[in-house]
């Protein structure tokens, strides 16, 4: 437990991504065996136990502690378990004992009753110290955060034996906590683990943005395009052993769309389907914001299954009846797919269209036209492509219409994270509204990106010689600069002050020759884009 | 205990005509320590350790240290009217003192800022039996209850192995919490030279010309960028997140304070590693410390009071709030940045 709990307190403070790899390898070349699979587990949110409530941990604190200092302290720290972990007093006797392994409490939280549990806990925070105890009870409470996602500590496994993550995703869904056979396949000691009927995931194929690409030097025959849905990119598997839903990044969020995993098993038949996730009224697409309070949810109400029904957008398919068609090109897999899905006619599922066009010239037209709910712009495919895992320049091109943009007035800064930690980087920008007569500011979101190194310079500068305020981190800046901000779509938003958010917003331009005065206004913005 | 009372100025020894670390311009005053929230400039009259006396003349200059100035050394007395007057340890930082007043058979220790740590760079705190007992209670919260520094330096250090190719950039106080993390290093192991930030510098040669040494100390401000790769650069803490640390490479921003124990502190400065180094007493050395004395009341001058007093009670001490406005937070603004 405490390798850990000390891995989990540097990982929260690091935001460089390589050094999160950096310590995530350390960790598990230093580790034995079950303990760090089990902490893999803890990463990638694979282990299931009784967890305890947070009232069982605040009476456990209250037989140790005085109710009013306890009180003084949780107001002072403000999350219950480092409020414990820190105040806890061990039992002299009882901290002679040697601490717990992370293998001992995962074992013992899944074995033992509810009722045992407060003196079980008692028993570990009376021999651990204050970090182990603090990753003790967020682990217990069902409430880790640990500051690396499960694909990171993939990519970490993978560098260790010069594998790609993807090598690692494709066996992952086999295998289960503590991943002995994994560990062992890393460091040579073992096989590669065999997934058999396993319903796994398979790495998708992703799409690079059309730049720096002359469209007049490609032959329209060989090219495919369809719409590019703004939903989630989803993987739906069905094997012999069970059916999953799929985020791109392999994370598994079936319980969240229980009505498709309903349709997999109905169908009966054994495929894995590349497509779009996305909430579909009567045949229209609804807006991300909507998917989004489904993707909010573990596990959905009666009432959103109702209101907010899940649809797929089908893109390609990967395999059919154990069969692997990603060595087909594009025409042939698109084949494939219409008669499967001609012959299964599978609830909830729609074929992604295919758009026909003469030459690319017609496309663009379809693209700035394109403003309905739900599409984002274009995909072109080549005819015969193959499916290949990640990005590769060339055969896929996503072809987004041109963002959105407003003219909105900053109005706080706060300072960056790792290399930024010096600059100024992060603005939250806002428009104008009149409210009884007189004009104010009211925040619309927040950009960190777009901004080229010179500009940030120039924004970083701006930011120290014309603060008016500070809020601990947070400076509050003259309401004097426009900036000219580029994003993807509009939402009503109950979370925000101004009513409205944006979606993915960054910095395009900074408008110093723009009066602050003549920034948009937040009506004109709401007729414009909602 | 009627001798002693608080004025707007701050603490005042009537009997003795003379106020402790005053806020503001007094003619007789008692400085604690050399921290600028105690000692303060244009005093008339001032005592003090010879250290204390010295960090006041360096800090401020011979001119504003005050007009005349009396060197007290540890356990020296003078009596001042019917007031006896000395001076002990008091652990904090190098000079540090707690105040003793003896008048008409009651015994007043006002401590000023004091740890109970074990510190190489300064004499140990020593506890006084007295009647009243002045103390501070910045941490006085019992989640403070901080860890052995040893355990952080080899935080810092195992750090700094791991990532060779990165430079470890640790904020830390120009008067005391510097020279301590220095002398950890070096009673850890670590014996490379150490870069300095220019303000950190002037305060380092003072401890060493009382006789404590730091090993080799370098000018991180004049430093090739390459050199200072896989090194370990101190800065005052409002350096090492802004602008002066751009001349870095690949900074670890790491900060050595108290308040790094809790870490939504940590989060909200940026920091990457937080090193829980303090130079204040913690929870438990605050009440062993209350009750050690013997005192049957004990005022708290400054920090988390309520808590402090409250505990005190259950041991059967009688506490009182003076909530002394003026003296600081261990943190970033404060006392970090003065050294010329």
């Amino acid at each position: 437990m405490i390798a850990f709990a000390a891995l989990l307190e540097r990982l929260a403070f690091t935001p460089s991504r390589n050094m999160k790899i950096a310590l995530l390898k350390e960790y598990f070349s230093m580790a034995s065996d079950p303990d760090r699979g089990y902490a893999l587990a803890a990463m990638a949110g694979t282990l299931s136990f009784a967890s305890a409530k947070p009232a069982m941990l605040r009476a456990l604190a209250m037989e140790r502690i005085d109710p009013q200092l306890f009180a003084w302290s949780y107001d002072y720290v403000g999350d219950l378990a480092e409020t414990v972990a820190l105040i806890w007093q061990a039992d002299q006797n009882e901290s002679s004992y040697a601490p717990p392994t992370l293998t001992e409490v995962v074992e013992t939280l899944r074995d033992i009753t509810r009722t045992e549990v407060p003196a079980v806990i008692t028993g570990w925070l009376d021999s651990s110290h204050v970090s182990s105890r603090y990753a003790l009870l967020k682990l217990i409470t069902g409430s880790l955060r640990v500051g690396a996602s499960a694909r990171l500590a993939k990519t970490a496994l993978a560098e260790m034996a010069s594998l790609t993550p993807d090598e690692i995703e494709e066996v992952w869904h086999g295998l289960e906590a503590p991943y002995t056979p994994l560990f062992h396949w890393i460091e040579g000691k073992g096989p590669r683990p065999d997934p058999k009927d396993a319903p796994v995931f398979r790495p998708p194929m992703l799409a690079q943005p059309l730049e720096g690409v002359d469209l007049a030097t490609f032959t329209p025959s060989e090219w495919r395009a369809e719409w590019k849905w703004d939903g989630i990119r989803v993987q739906l598997v069905a094997t012999p052993d069970g059916e999953r839903v799929y985020t791109r990044t392999a994370e598994d969020i079936g319980k969240a769309f229980p009505e498709l995993l309903t349709v997999m098993s109905d169908i009966g038949s054994q495929v894995v389907l590349d497509g779009e996730l996305l909430v579909i009224h009567d045949d229209e697409v609804a807006p991300f914001a909507i998917l989004q309070q489904r993707l909010n949810r573990k596990a959905p109400t009666a009432a959103m299954l109702r209101d907010y029904p899940a649809g797929v957008r089908l893109y390609d398919i990967l395999f059919e009846d154990g069969e692997d068609l990603r060595s087909l090109p594009f025409d042939l897999r698109r084949a494939r797919l219409e008669s499967w899905f001609a012959r299964v006619q599978p609830p909830r599922m729609t074929l992604s269209e295919l758009i026909p066009f003469s030459d690319f010239s017609e496309l663009a037209v379809l693209r700035e036209n394109a403003r309905s709910e739900g599409i984002e712009g274009l995909m072109l495919k080549k005819a015969d492509s193959l499916y290949v895992p990640g990005r590769p320049r060339g055969p896929w091109w996503k072809w987004k219409r041109e963002p959105l943009t407003v003219d909105a007035v900053v109005m706080y800064a706060q300072r960056g994270h790792g290399k930024r930690s010096s600059f100024y980087s992060d603005f939250t920008f806002g428009l104008w509204r009149t409210v009884e007569d007189r004009r104010e500011l009211v925040p619309i979101g927040k950009a960190y990106s777009g901004f080229t190194d010179e500009e940030l310079k120039f924004l970083d500068k701006w930011v120290r010689d014309h603060t008016v305020g500070r809020f601990g981190p947070v400076r509050e800046i003259e309401k004097n600069l426009v900036l000219e901000i580029a994003f993807d779509a509009a939402q009503y938003s109950s979370r925000h002050k101004s009513g409205v958010a944006l979606r993915f917003p960054r910095v395009s331009r900074i408008r110093q020759d723009k009066p602050a005065d003549e920034a948009d206004t937040l009506e004109a913005f709401v007729t414009a884009f909602l | 205990m009627d001798w002693l009372e608080l004025k707007p100025e701050g603490l005042f020894c009537k009997p003795g005509n003379f106020y402790i670390d005053p806020l503001r311009p007094v003619s007789r005053a008692v400085i604690t320590h050399g921290h600028s929230d105690h000692a303060r400039p244009y005093h008339q009259h001032v005592i003090g350790t010879p250290e204390t006396l010295a960090i006041m003349r360096l800090r401020m200059g011979e001119e504003r240290a005050g007009a005349h100035q009396q060197a007290l050394t540890y356990g020296e007395c003078v009596t001042q009217d019917d007031v006896r007057l000395w001076l002990a340890p008091a652990g904090h930082v190098l000079g540090s003192a707690q105040v003793v007043l003896e008048y008409q058979g009651q015994r007043a220790v006002v401590s000023g800022d004091y740890k109970r740590a074990a510190d190489p760079t300064c004499r140990p705190f020593e506890v006084v039996p007295c009647d009243l007992f002045v103390t501070e209670a910045t941490f006085a919260l019992p989640v403070f209850r901080l860890p052995d520094p040893r355990h952080e330096i080899a935080k810092l250090l195992h750090d700094v192995r791991l990532f060779p190719e990165r430079t470890h950039v640790v904020g830390c106080y120009a008067l005391g919490k510097c020279q301590r993390l220095i002398a950890l290093l070096r009673e850890e192991g670590y014996h490379e030279p150490l870069w300095l930030h220019g303000a950190l510098l002037p305060m380092c040669q003072l401890y060493e010309s009382f006789g404590v040494p730091l090993g080799i100390l370098n000018s991180a401000t004049v430093a090739r960028k390459e050199e200072l790769r896989g090194g370990i650069v101190l800065a005052p803490p409002s350096a090492i997140a802004d602008r002066w640390a751009r001349r870095l490479p690949e900074p670890v921003v790491c900060l050595t304070s108290g308040w790094m124990h809790i870490r939504q502190r940590a989060k909200a400065r940026g920091v990457e590693l937080p090193l829980v180094i303090s130079d204040h007493a913690d929870w438990d050395a605050l009440l062993d410390t209350c009750q050690a004395t013997g005192a049957s009341e004990v005022w708290v001058t400054h920090g988390r009071e309520d808590a402090l007093i409250h505990a005190l009670g259950q041991m059967g001490i009688k506490g009182r709030a003076l909530r002394l406005v003026g003296y600081e937070e261990e943190d970033e603004t404060s006392y970090g940045e003065a050294a010329a």
